[in-house]
Order: C-alpha cells, then sequence, then structure tokens
C-alpha cells in the first residue's frame, strides 16, 4: 500500500525565521570538547541558518557541491572519539523522543558485539515532511553522519530506513554512488524500505522489521541497543540528528550551540502547515517564538504542536510559547519531530481530531489489548461526536471518552496509545465550546473538507505490516 | 482365564496402569485445548482449566512412568530399559512398543519443557509444546496395537471414546481459532462495531 | 529486596488468570486485560506472586525487581 502524500519534497523556504545569510558562514572554529560559556542568552540571533538545508532551494545535491560547502569528511580515526564532542554539544535526537545523543552512542559502543548502525527516514507521520525534505536536499550530510556515527560506535554495516518514494530512493543511489567512486564511506549503506506504516519508525518496529519480520513494536527487553538488527547491538539515529552529528563533526560542540537554547541547543527542521494551507518545511533555531514560524491571526482556531501524538493548543496560549520542551512540557505538548500546524477557524477541529483519531486507531499493531480496544473505541466516540450537524448525541460519550483514555495509557508496548490519548485528550480541552455545540446539535464550522493530511488507504492484512 | 499370580501381577499392573495413562493423556489434551483457546470449565474459576491441565498431566507421568516400570520388570517378556526410549530396539513387538518409546520421548520433552517454561523463554517452549500433536496419537496407536486388550469389550469401546473425545475437542480449537479475527483486523473491526452501537444506542 | 509486577502486553491474551490467584494487587479492565499498579509487591504477597506468575498460560506476568523509570 502506498500512502497517498501527494506533496513532492519541499525544499527550504526562509519563512519568517531566518533571512538568507550573505554567504555560508561555516568558518566557525573546530572546538571540540568545549563547553559553553554561563552567561549565555536564552536565544542566539540567527544569522547562521540555513545549517542543515542548502541556502538556495533546489540545489542539486552533489557531493562537489557538498564537499564545497562544508569540506571534507572529518573520520576521528577511531570509535568514541567523537562522542566527547557529541556530549558538549548536548545533541538530542531530533525523531521525536528528543534523547541524548551521546548516551546512547555510549550504550552501543559499550556492547561486547560488533554494532550496525541504522539511519531511521521512516516518517510515518503523515504530517511531518522533513526527514524526505532532508534526504532529498541534503543527503550527503546525512550519509556523513552516518559514516560518523558507525566510526564512533565500531559498527561494520550501515542501513538507511525509509519508506518507498521513487524519486528520493533513486537521488539516494546517485548520491552513494558518488560517495563510492570517491571512497568516502568505510562502511556499506544498504537501503531498506520500510512499509508505509505509522509506527515504522518505532526503535523495535523498525528492528523487527529489518529483521525479516513485521514492522510491530516489541516488548522492549532486550532492547535495540543491545540486540537488535541482526541480534546485534544497534544504533538507531533520525536522519536529521545524523546531519546535525557531521556539522558537530566538522564544526564543533560551540558552533553547535551557537543557534538554541542553553537547555535545547541547536536547530531543527520543522515541518509547517499554515492556516491558509501553505505548507514547508523550514529549519529553525530551538526556542523560536511560534508566533514567528506559524501566522496566528483571527483565522487560527487552534494549533497543533508535536504531530498527531502531540497536543492542541489555543492560539493565545501558542502566541506566548517558544519551540522548546522546556515551555511546552509542563502544559501537556512537546516539541516532537517539529510539525506545527495551524487550523483554520472554518474547520471543525472536533470532525478533524475524529479523522486523525480514526487513523491511528487503524494504525494500531493490534497486539496490546487496552490499545485494540481502547483507540478504537475511542475513535468512533469522538466521530460520533463529532457527527453531522443537526444530530443530537449522548452525554455519556464524553464520559466513555475520559474513562477509556485512562484505561489506555500507558499499558501498551510502545508509546502509541499514550500519544494518542494526549492528542485526543488536548482535544477534549481545547474545542470544549466545539463539543458542548455538537452535543446541542450544532457545528460551528463552515467548511466540511478535510484539512489535517491523512494518507489514503489503510493497513488490511499482514503484507501491509512489511 | 488365568488368575492374577505373583509372577503375571506385574504384567496385569503394566496393562492396568497402561490403560489409566490413555484416560489420563486423552484428558490432559482436552484440557490444554481448552486453556488454549482460554474457555471456561462449567463452575470453575479460570484458573481452574489451568491448575487441572498441570495436575493431570503430572499425574499421566506418574501412571506412564508406572507402567513403563513393570513392563520392564516383567519377567515374561524381555524388555530392556533402554528399549523403553529408544524406539524400536524392543525384543518383544518391535514396532508396537517402539511407538510407545516415541510417545514417552515426546512427553519428557514436553513436561521437562513445561517444568522449565520460564528459562527456556516463551517462544521456545511454545514451538516445543506443539510435540503434544504429536505424542497423544503416537500413545493411542500404541495403545491399540501393543496388546489386544483395547481391541475388544468393554475396553475397545473406551477407546473409542477417547479418540472422539480428543478429536472433537482439536476440531472445537480449530473452529474457534478460524473464526477469531487475526490480529491486523482487531482495531479495524472493534472500530466498525463501537460505530455501529454508537448509531444504534443514542440519538435522543 | 522489592520486586514488581510487569505484564508483557504483546504476550498477554487476556485470560486472566493473573487477577483471579492475586486479587490484592491486579484487577481487570473492562476488556479482560490486567491492570498493575507498578507499586512494589508487599512482602507477605510475594508467594501468591510467584503463583500467578507460573499460572500465566501466556507467560505474560513478570515479576522483577524494581527500577527506577528509565527513558
Amino acid at each position: 500500500m502506498t500512502a497517498n502524500i501527494t506533496l513532492p519534497p519541499r525544499s527550504a523556504r526562509p519563512g519568517p525565521a531566518g533571512r538568507h545569510p550573505a554567504g555560508p558562514d561555516w568558518t566557525a572554529s573546530n572546538q571540540a570538547g568545549s563547553h559553553p560559556t554561563p552567561s549565555r542568552p536564552e536565544f542566539q540571533a540567527q544569522d547562521r541558518l540555513p545549517r542543515l538545508l542548502p541556502p538556495e532551494p533546489g540545489t542539486p545535491p552533489t557531493l562537489a557541491a557538498h564537499l564545497g560547502r562544508f569540506g571534507g569528511l572529518p573520520y576521528r580515526g577511531g570509535p568514541r572519539l567523537l562522542i566527547a564532542s557529541v556530549e558538549a554539544a548536548g545533541l538530542t535526537g531530533r525523531g521525536g523522543a528528543a534523547f541524548p545523543v551521546h548516551r546512547k552512542l555510549t550504550a552501543v559502543d559499550s556492547q561486547r558485539r560488533r554494532s550496525i548502525v541504522v539511519a531511521n527516514g521512516a516518517e510515518g507521520e503523515p504530517a511531518s515532511n522533513k526527514d524526505k525534505t532532508l534526504l532529498w536536499n541534503s543527503p550527503h550530510l546525512v550519509l556523513d553522519g552516518l559514516q560518523l556515527a558507525a566510526e564512533a560506535v565500531g559498527a561494520d554495516r550501515a542501513l538507511l530506513y525509509l519508506h518507498r518514494h521513487q524519486g528520493l530512493h533513486e537521488r539516494l543511489t546517485a548520491a552513494l554512488a558518488e560517495r563510492a567512486a570517491a571512497r568516502l564511506d568505510r562502511v556499506g549503506v544498504e537501503l531498506v524500505e520500510a512499509p508505509p506504516r505509522f509506527l515504522a519508525g518505532e526503535e523495535s518496529a523498525l528492528a523487527s522489521n529489518i529483521n525479516g519480520g513485521l514492522a510491530r513494536p516489541t516488548f522492549k527487553q532486550p532492547r535495540v541497543f543491545e540486540r537488535g538488527v541482526a541480534g546485534r547491538p544497534t544504533l538507531v539515529q533520525n536522519v536529521e540528528t545524523l546531519a546535525h552529528l557531521a556539522l558537530i563533526g566538522r564544526y564543533g560542540a560551540a558552533w553547535f550551540r551557537g543557534l538554541g537554547t542553553t537547555a535545547e541547543p541547536g536547530s531543527m527542521l520543522c515541518s509547517v502547515l499554515q492556516a491558509d494551507g501553505r505548507s514547508g518545511v523550514l529549519e529553525l533555531a530551538i526556542g523560536q517564538p511560534l508566533a514567528g514560524v506559524l501566522a496566528l491571526g483571527a483565522g487560527v482556531q487552534a494549533v497543533l504542536c508535536g504531530g498527531y501524538h502531540g497536543a492542541w493548543l489555543r492560539p493565545a496560549d501558542a502566541a506566548q510559547l517558544p519551540l522548546t520542551n522546556a515551555a511546552l512540557k509542563p502544559i501537556g505538548a512537546f516539541v516532537g519531530a517539529g510539525v506545527l500546524i495551524a487550523l483554520p477557524a472554518k474547520s471543525c477541529g472536533l470532525a478533524e481530531t475524529a479523522r486523525v483519531a480514526r487513523y491511528l486507531a487503524l494504525e494500531s499493531a493490534g497486539q496490546c489489548g487496552p490499545c485494540f480496544n481502547g483507540l478504537p473505541r475511542i475513535a468512533g466516540a469522538l466521530a460520533d461526536l463529532a457527527g453531522r450537524p443537526g444530530q443530537r448525541t449522548s452525554p455519556q460519550t464524553r464520559a466513555d471518552l475520559e474513562r477509556w483514555a485512562g484505561l489506555v495509557t500507558g499499558r501498551g508496548a510502545c508509546h502509541h496509545p499514550d500519544g494518542t490519548v494526549r492528542f485526543v485528550g488536548s482535544a477534549l480541552t481545547v474545542f470544549r465550546d466545539e463539543i458542548t455545540a455538537h452535543e446541542l446539535g450544532r457545528c460551528t464550522a463552515t467548511s466540511r473538507a478535510p484539512f489535517l493530511p491523512l494518507p489514503s488507504g489503510t493497513p488490511v492484512d499482514e503484507s501491509d505490516w512489511r | 482365564m488365568n488368575g492374577i499370580t505373583s509372577t503375571t501381577a506385574l504384567w496385569y499392573a503394566s496393562r492396568a496402569t497402561g490403560v489409566v495413562s490413555l484416560l489420563l493423556l486423552s484428558a490432559v489434551m482436552i484440557l490444554g485445548l481448552v486453556v488454549n483457546r482460554q474457555g471456561r470449565l462449567p463452575g470453575l474459576p479460570r484458573f481452574g482449566a489451568v491448575s487441572l491441565h498441570r495436575s493431570v498431566s503430572l499425574l499421566a507421568v506418574l501412571f506412564v512412568a508406572i507402567h513403563v516400570i513393570t513392563a520392564i520388570a516383567d519377567p515374561y517378556v524381555t524388555i530392556r530399559i533402554t528399549a523403553a526410549v529408544i524406539p524400536f530396539t524392543s525384543g518383544y513387538q518391535p514396532f508396537w512398543l517402539g511407538l510407545g518409546a516415541v510417545s514417552l520421548d515426546l512427553i519428557i520433552v514436553l513436561i521437562v519443557t513445561s517444568l522449565a517454561r520460564a528459562r527456556i523463554g516463551r517462544r521456545t517452549w511454545r514451538s516445543l509444546h506443539w510435540l503434544a500433536y504429536a505424542a497423544w496419537p503416537v500413545a493411542f496407536a500404541h495403545s491399540i496395537g501393543s496388546s489386544t486388550d483395547l481391541q475388544s469389550g468393554g475396553l475397545r469401546t473406551l477407546a473409542i471414546g477417547c479418540a472422539l473425545a480428543v478429536i472433537a475437542a482439536v476440531g472445537w480449537r480449530i473452529w474457534r481459532s478460524a473464526a477469531a479475527r487475526p490480529r491486523f483486523e482487531r482495531a479495524a473491526s472493534t472500530l466498525d462495531d463501537s460505530q455501529q452501537s454508537l448509531t444504534k444506542a443514542g440519538r435522543s | 529486596m522489592s520486586q514488581q509486577l510487569m505484564v508483557d502486553p504483546v504476550a498477554c491474551s487476556g485470560h486472566g488468570l493473573c487477577a483471579e490467584l492475586l486479587p490484592e494487587l491486579i484487577a481487570l479492565d473492562e476488556w479482560g486485560y490486567p491492570v498493575v499498579d507498578g507499586q512494589p509487591v508487599p512482602a507477605g504477597l510475594h508467594r501468591q506472586a510467584r503463583r500467578a506468575v507460573t499460572a500465566c498460560p501466556a507467560l505474560a506476568l513478570l515479576l522483577q525487581r524494581k527500577l527506577r523509570d528509565s527513558a
């Protein structure tokens, strides 16, 4: 089954956040292991964006252009040598969980058996395009990072795991051929196709799929970093994380910390969908005010922060917040993989939430009782609440929703039920007035056209999970 | 009809415990199938079926052990100890006793792996437990072939009854698992069910 | 030594024996699946807890040394 994501990969748009620099400023000194000074202001000036994406959209991603812009691939000469820089830089995973990268590297490196590295480009979140965009525009940065990560953990095999996309596959194959001709890579890279499932990028689902099985999460013992692909210690890193790694390897920790906040340094890629339907992938400094990214005028009903496992926010709240976990987590949201969506006032927030909840329920792996029992019932209740205007619904439905949300959290093998409950729970809060209106048989929306992106087609049988 | 003398006592004991073993093994199969499909025995709590399956299988092992030992010890026919576990090496009725040895080997594997279940892990244990589907038919064939006891009269009726009961239980198991939804469809069918029930339930 | 009960949610198919054998610590949700609260097993219930672990037909109930929450 192919996902109906017909958007071609988007290149970077300048957006409100950054301006074009006069020329790439890659002369920052390579101070490996240096630490930021304590008196650093919270939010850094952005005159060094973009980092990962090319300054001119549509630049052909040739190896020559890549080396010309960034310089050569800085192998350290042995395992572990890069880890101190990564720790000093404070790089965290860009796949959504924001786990400290140096801890993962150390954990895999300290295993006895020879390890494997997987670049995770399986961007299962329908509203997220940043990984595809990064691979389309800057494949060599990701591939550099993959080599540096492989060297750091002593791996002898590298895999790039991504959903099927004809053009992207060709581009990556061409990039790998260029690197092979230049004898740049020390570890061979295999491209592996992921099934178009929401959960395909989850670490244990990824390992299970690459090992020849279904892309379904496992109950995590042993963990993937101990025994993953082919029974070997496996380092799984999001492709954006590896791209940042490739730059930290060249320019060092202090350079990396030149953007972002002290607690959450660096830049990140965000998939942005505005209320008027314009969308794109932007590279932002962490800590960027949300009001600078999304147009939050009168036409915006709500803001979705963190994708379909994230949380809805009221526009007034979102306008006050920066894009950091420190600010978002206390109110039940999180940065995640950088999906930011402004829902237009003309749409029905409840109906949109119900559509997504239905998708999330159908993407359940069907393994854990609370998940495959709870999520479909939650989705069904939401669909009932969203209903058709003029149709009254039972107040029991909202009580059921809240009970099921409590029953489902934390009782699955992965975080799919938890994330879904976070998403649905935030909708029940932010769209409270809309729910009341629906319970009385009214809907305030003026458009029933679907807004939030979802793939067509649902998983039907076993082959959809391979 | 010979009376039971001291020389034939062991022989009669072996035959009698053989019949009881067949009954118990048939019960173990049926109980195992009930547990597998999460069925409940009437009047018992859920752990009743699991507990019975475990107890009856240990009891069956006991009777099988007595059956084998008395057959070996009996002076009337020569059955070496090794013939009990190495199939088809007995001097007396090598084929039918050989089947008994095969089923004994399988039963030993089943019991040992089940006692060590936690240590060998769920997957290994489950794969090996499928050997039960081989152990019972082989034991049954051994029962009806190695002596004429089950080939006539009341004991024949008993043997046929055991076979029918086990076959019926296996049929029930296959029917129930065919009727159950495969994993991939669980969420989708629950979604359909819940939407239908909401549509019926409740427009006030 | 404190131990906690954990359910392997993938292995669990809702047999429900654990809740029958250890109702003090395990309840069943409305779909027949066990709910454990993650608290240490009280000393007096260790034996029953081990019995419930052994009884689970799916080997889905685990008794482990209590760990801190990890990432």
